[in-house]
């Protein structure tokens, strides 16, 4: 989580200083489930938004859902993922917050 | 440099104390209880950008408190504004008279006017969609009733000399997004709802000045639609001769065209999609939730809330018997066409057994709370009659 958080503050210009602030006055305590792809996923998205955004979509979610609003965070938010990163993230997402039947 | 030391100043503000600290078990299902600074424990949806949802206890007052008023965001970089340095900026081609407006300028050079009404956010009740859709998983507390004061939008727009060619008025807040791909968050109004004697730029809620979660130093008050165009931390306005192109209007809160009534924002509509508008006629139970137990003989009333996109609520109707019958609750005092109206109903308690409670409201603009749910893709407009389960024991 820590690296994550490093790059995160890297990709919008903070100090490696001032991001962790951030996380350990807020966002520290939610934890994601384990798994292959956890980091890169926590890494990429906690630039713009807190990681409880994940499981609160989960009920809503299934793979399709997920490749959406991948696609979306990259082609309309801007979101710095390449399309190797953005495989392993779905893979994530789907093996763990696909809530909806 | 400036972007920083927003970011530090948000977080910074952000938590009253140790932010996660405040967790606790809400009482409502699973919702977790969050506090933002300056607020007491609210539903929390997300934390960053905050998302924040009123309890329905906090929803039974005739007006929602500031302390408890929910809080939506999109972007995360929400900087505390410096009333003294703040400025209001007025311009676009369609005005002959740009203008710059301090807080101070605002407060004493145009007439005082307040309002009160609901803000309702077009996702309000998201979560209680069958099949879910994605977005922030609301309950019913994505709304509130305040008082709201502040100056006309009207009378700023005359001010600057707003043209007869004026299509659409843009709106921008203080509030930007962390990535420079990301659309910052701007919203348009039709020229002639911009105008309307009812659109504010509010300064003040319930009678103090508006807190920093909903909107300080200023927002707009557009009552009678939905909270996406109540615009907050107000910067900068622009008044057009043709359609806003931006991604919070042409990509996001849209429903399909035709599906739901109300006002049609033509310079935005197409074929496929239309911008999401005026509130629909709606209703909530705030004086019981389903599983709860009433004694038997024991003086009971059901009571509650109705609104509609400020045509005025004509009835509200409650069925104790599956909807197979239906009666008139008294209604409480008018607060004003855009504010909710209090509905109550005496429950009968005399013999035991399952009571299924439903409330509908008809409002005078000649619509009434459907039974099904028009499914859309962003889960918008739930007005469906509800159903509360109580027991007489």
């Amino acid at each position: 989580v820590k690296g994550a958080l490093i790059t995160a503050a890297l990709l919008v210009g903070l100090s490696a200083a001032a991001a962790p602030r951030i996380a350990a006055a807020a966002e520290e305590p939610l934890v994601l489930a384990d798994g292959p792809g956890r980091d890169l996923t926590i890494g990429r998205c906690i630039i713009c938004h807190s990681v409880e955004y994940i499981p609160g979509n989960a009920p809503a979610m299934n793979r399709s859902g997920w490749q959406k609003s991948i696609q979306k965070m990259k082609e309309r938010f801007g979101a710095p993922i390449t399309d190797e990163e953005s495989k392993q993230i779905l893979d994530y997402l789907d093996a763990h917050y696909s809530g909806k039947s | 440099v400036r972007r920083r030391e927003l970011l530090l100043g948000a977080a910074g503000g952000w938590f009253a104390g140790r932010a996660l600290g405040a967790l606790a078990a809400a009482g409502e299902g699973q919702d977790v209880l969050g506090t933002l600074a300056g607020k007491r424990p609210l539903i929390q949806r997300a934390l960053r950008p905050p998302n924040f949802e009123t309890p329905l206890r906090d929803l039974a007052a005739a007006f929602t408190a500031n302390e408890v008023f929910f809080v939506r965001y999109h972007l995360a970089v929400i900087p505390r504004i410096d009333p003294a340095s703040w400025r209001l900026t007025v311009g676009g081609s369609s005005v002959g008279a740009a203008l710059t407006l301090s807080l101070r300028e605002l407060q004493h050079d145009f007439e005082r006017v307040e309002l009160a009404a609901v803000n309702q956010c077009s996702g309000n009740r998201r979560g209680l969609f069958t099949p879910r859709v994605p977005g922030v998983q609301w309950g019913n507390g994505a709304m509130g009733n305040a008082l709201w004061s502040g100056v006309r939008l009207r009378d700023v727009l005359r001010r600057a000399r707003i043209a007869p060619d004026a299509l659409e008025v843009v709106f921008n807040g203080a509030d930007t997004p962390v990535l420079p791909g990301t659309p910052d968050f701007v919203k348009s109004l039709p020229a002639e709802r911009a105008l309307d004697e009812n659109t504010l730029i509010a300064l003040a809620m319930n009678g103090r000045p508006l807190p920093h979660w909903n909107g300080a130093p200023a927002r707009l008050v557009v009552p009678g639609w939905t909270g996406t165009y109540w615009v907050k931390h107000l910067t900068d306005i622009r008044v057009e001769p043709q359609a806003f192109e931006g991604f919070w209007m042409k990509a996001a809160y849209r429903l399909p065209t035709g599906a739901f009534p109300g006002y049609r924002f033509a310079s935005q509509e197409t074929k496929e999609t239309t911008p999401i508008t005026e509130i629909l006629v709606n209703s909530l139970i705030t004086s019981h939730v389903s599983g709860e137990r009433l004694r038997r003989g024991a003086a009971a009333a059901l009571a509650g809330k109705a609104w509609d996109n400020g045509a005025g609520i004509e009835g509200v109707e409650v069925s104790t018997d599956g909807r197979v019958s239906w009666r008139d609750a008294a209604l409480g005092k008018d607060l004003g066409r855009y504010a909710w109206r209090e509905f109550r109903m005496p429950l009968d308690t005399s013999s035991v057994g399952a009571v299924n409670v439903a409330v509908r409201a008809r409002s005078r603009n000649g619509t009434r709370q459907p039974d099904t749910l028009t499914v859309n893709p962003a889960g918008y407009h739930d007005n469906i009659v509800q159903t509360v389960m109580l027991e007489v024991v």
